[in-house]
């Protein structure tokens, strides 16, 4: 297991490696720089920022730099909001989209497995054929327009109702978190039903089902130590992809309901150019997907003793 | 890698053991009235794109100014009016019975009435004619005349004349203005030639109304779905063909060739895809006059190669060790020959497969780049771009983000649908090596 988790922790870190090496050269290939702007500059004063920001250093040189700095955990200046550090604009806002983020997967899981479960329970009933009608509009819907549509949903809620019964967006108060994270979680939710729906139809004409329901298992029991235990595993696999599907889905949520989250400033950066923040948020979030790969990675084996037996044997 | 189970026999060999009983289907999937409706589906927007700017002839990025965000419209004929300048009744015709309306079109509203005795001036109103109350008070005159020139559009109009100084109000008047443009503004808006001397002008109909900009939405539903679709097709046939050369490469030469590649591949997996999506995307620049379709193609590329090198990898490592692979080279036939007619038809079901999956994928994060203004440059559009200008007016006009949306979601649906379909099919009748 140990040897697992050191395996997986560096392939991790040679991946953060990778991807702060494509950031750093992708941005550099583009053309123009943050400098160029529709203010005229003198040769003189740019001359002098291109040194404060190293631009005018051999490509190679400000490669090593920005790895150095990189382990150092320093990302350096932001070229447009001027002597903000990219380190605090991470700090600062990369809560607020941690927050939504984590609020949007806890109802993805916590609804997904909900609606799966259901469905499987009920298979070939209403309920099931409701569930999986709602699965099939939530993945084919994108979710830019059901974030628009909510939108509209509040507006005319707060119309009916004649006083602001739920803010349409903004950022501050729990009432503002719960929409836009429903919004963001709704298609991985989708996703994720239709996975467990499978899981537990599986579980549910499983030998080990019927042996326990003999033994005199029954209810709540029941299903949490015998059904959903076999039958969420694959949902735990896909636990990874679908928080990095979140955490960049947030981006366009956040836009819409006007969230001042890392996503909505990364859009910003890029149409600005603003090369340390690009990098800073890229190769941070980059780190933080692979980090949340590696612990699902390593949590799966925690949940499943049969995988880690599997493990050990190969 | 152990291949426990191997479903390849031909069917001449009689039911071997390890083939999985599968109970007779009595309905074929590919069959299911739920994928012919997804093909008829996919037929009819591919058609719409296509056949569809033939049949509608409106460019997508005129704008009718008259029409700004409007809902649907019959076409109609304006009359150009050259005549808009200060007016008086003629003097012959200076004592009307009653209030005239001497011209009433959408540029000007000529008002005449007989001069009341003891009234010094007047006030004119202007109200809705579905509404109560006088509505706008539009001027106060010592004459018997007034010409409205202010904002008119094509609904009815009642026009009140009021004593100013007492309020009383004298006469009323229900109108409704017939359509007209100014020889300058049709000119303006390219409808007529210059010095051209027509009459009539034809707006043409819209029957899904207009944008916030004043153009057709039926036109550019057609043009963003021709860029859409062609995204949605074009990019996953680049990435899946790259792919697949890839992953067989990598699965025919094995050895240390094989797991360079591998290691290579983990890591373009590793890559967070929207965030290296926007930065390539930006990294390829759009030059002056591109449409930026390019830029994203090729992001695209670099990015979504990987998943279908992986299955291909797979698929022809297994097949490799396969019995039938080995004994054919056993029996001299060559390379390619063992590549072209043994394994492609083993691994092409798959590839179709993948590739069906991929297209709505590819429709949706088209979508979601020219959502956030990172996609197609205008005036090139698409559905998401379409959706990007909607989002702006959803308050006031649904219609222009819904319209856009339902295209993206139906297109969607009806891949998934069919790519669903393919896959049952598929993994039923050919039976694809599992490994």
């Amino acid at each position: 297991m140990l040897s697992f988790i050191a395996k997986r922790l560096l392939s991790g870190v040679i991946t953060i490696w990778f991807i702060a090496t494509a950031t750093f050269f992708a941005m550099h290939a583009v053309p123009g720089d943050p400098l160029t702007q529709e203010k005229a500059m003198t040769p003189a004063v740019r001359a002098q920022l291109e040194a404060r920001y190293g631009l005018d250093k051999p490509l190679f040189d400000q490669y090593r730099l920005f790895l150095g700095n990189m382990l150092k955990g320093d990302f350096g200046i932001s070229f447009t909001q001027e002597n903000r550090r990219v380190n605090d604009i991470i700090r600062e806002h990369f809560p607020i989209s941690a927050i939504l983020g984590i609020a949007a997967v806890l109802i993805a899981l916590v609804g997904g497995i909900a609606a799966g479960s259901v469905a499987a329970y009920c298979r070939n009933r209403w309920p099931d054929r409701l569930v999986m009608v709602a699965v099939i509009a939530a993945i084919s819907v994108p979710g830019f327009v059901i974030a628009g549509l909510a939108q509209l949903v509040i507006v005319a809620m707060n119309n009916a109702a004649g006083k602001t019964l739920l803010p349409v967006a903004g950022w501050g108060s729990v009432s503002q978190i719960w929409v836009p994270a429903l919004v963001l979680g709704l298609g991985t939710m989708a996703y994720l039903s239709r996975i467990m729906r499978a899981s537990m139809l599986e579980v549910l004409s499983a030998d080990f089902n019927v042996a326990a329901k003999a033994k005199g298992v029954h209810g709540w029991r029941l299903f949490f130590h015998h059904q959903l235990r076999n039958a969420v595993l694959p949902v735990v696999t896909e636990l990874g992809p679908t928080i990095a599907a979140i955490t960049t889905g947030g981006f366009v949520v956040e836009l819409i309901f006007a969230i001042p989250g890392l996503g909505r400033y990364f859009v910003q950066a890029v149409q600005q150019l603003d090369y340390t923040v690009i990098m800073g948020t890229t190769v941070f979030y980059g780190a933080f997907l692979v980090l949340v790969v590696v612990l699902v990675d390593i949590s799966y084996g925690l949940i499943d003793p049969r995988i880690r037996l599997h493990r050990g044997r190969s | 890698m152990a291949i426990s189970v191997f479903r390849f026999a031909p069917k001449t060999w009689g039911a071997a053991d390890d083939v999985e009983a599968v109970a007779p289907l009595p309905l074929p999937p590919m069959a299911s009235p739920m994928v012919v409706l997804s093909a008829l589906m996919v037929l009819c927007l591919l058609l719409f794109v296509t056949v569809g700017p033939l049949l509608w002839q409106q460019s997508p990025s005129q704008q009718w100014l008259s029409q700004i965000s409007d809902g649907a419209s019959s076409a109609y004929s304006v009359r150009i009016v050259s005549d808009n300048g200060d007016w008086r009744p003629s003097a012959k015709s200076d004592s009307p019975r009653g209030l005239t309306i001497h011209t009433a079109n959408t540029e000007y509203v000529r008002l005449h009435w007989p001069k009341l005795a003891g009234v010094e001036r007047y006030r004119i109103y202007r109200g809705d004619a579905n509404k109560p109350g006088l509505g706008l008070a539009m001027a106060e005159t010592g004459d018997n005349y007034y010409q409205d020139r202010l904002q008119l559009s094509r609904e009815v109009y009642r026009y009140t004349i009021a004593d100013a100084e007492t309020g009383l109000l004298l006469l009323a008047r229900e109108v409704r203005p017939e359509p007209a443009m100014s020889a300058f503004e049709a000119q303006l808006q390219g409808l007529i030639p210059l010095g051209g001397n027509e009459e009539w002008v034809d707006i043409p109909a819209h029957p899904l109304g207009t944008d916030a900009l004043g153009r057709d939405i039926l036109a550019r539903l057609m043009a963003g779905g021709r860029t859409s679709l062609f995204v949605g097709v074009v990019a996953p046939l680049l990435y899946i063909s790259f792919g697949c050369v890839f992953g067989a490469i990598a699965g025919l030469m094995g050895g240390w060739v094989d797991q360079l590649a591998m290691r290579f591949v983990d890591f373009v997996v590793a890559l967070p895809f929207l965030l290296f999506m926007i930065l390539f995307r930006v990294a390829f620049g759009i030059g002056p006059g591109e449409n930026g379709i390019m830029p994203l193609i090729v992001a695209m590329l670099v990015l979504s190669w990987p998943g279908s090198a992986r299955l291909i990898r797979g698929q022809v490592l297994a097949l490799r060790s396969q019995p039938f692979v080995e004994a054919s080279r056993i029996a001299g036939v060559g390379t390619s020959r063992i590549i072209l007619r043994h394994m492609l038809p083993n691994v092409l079901p798959m590839i179709l497969v993948a590739f069906s999956f991929a297209i709505p994928q590819a429709i949706f994060t088209e979508a979601f780049l020219s959502f956030i203004g990172m996609g197609v440059s205008p005036p090139t559009t698409s559905w998401g771009a379409l959706c990007n200008d909607g989002i702006k007016t959803l308050l006031s006009h649904p219609r222009q983000l819904l319209l856009p949306a339902l295209l993206i979601s139906m297109s969607v649906l009806a891949f998934n649908i069919l790519g669903d379909a393919l896959r049952d099919a598929t993994d039923r009748r050919s039976g694809v090596v599992r490994a």
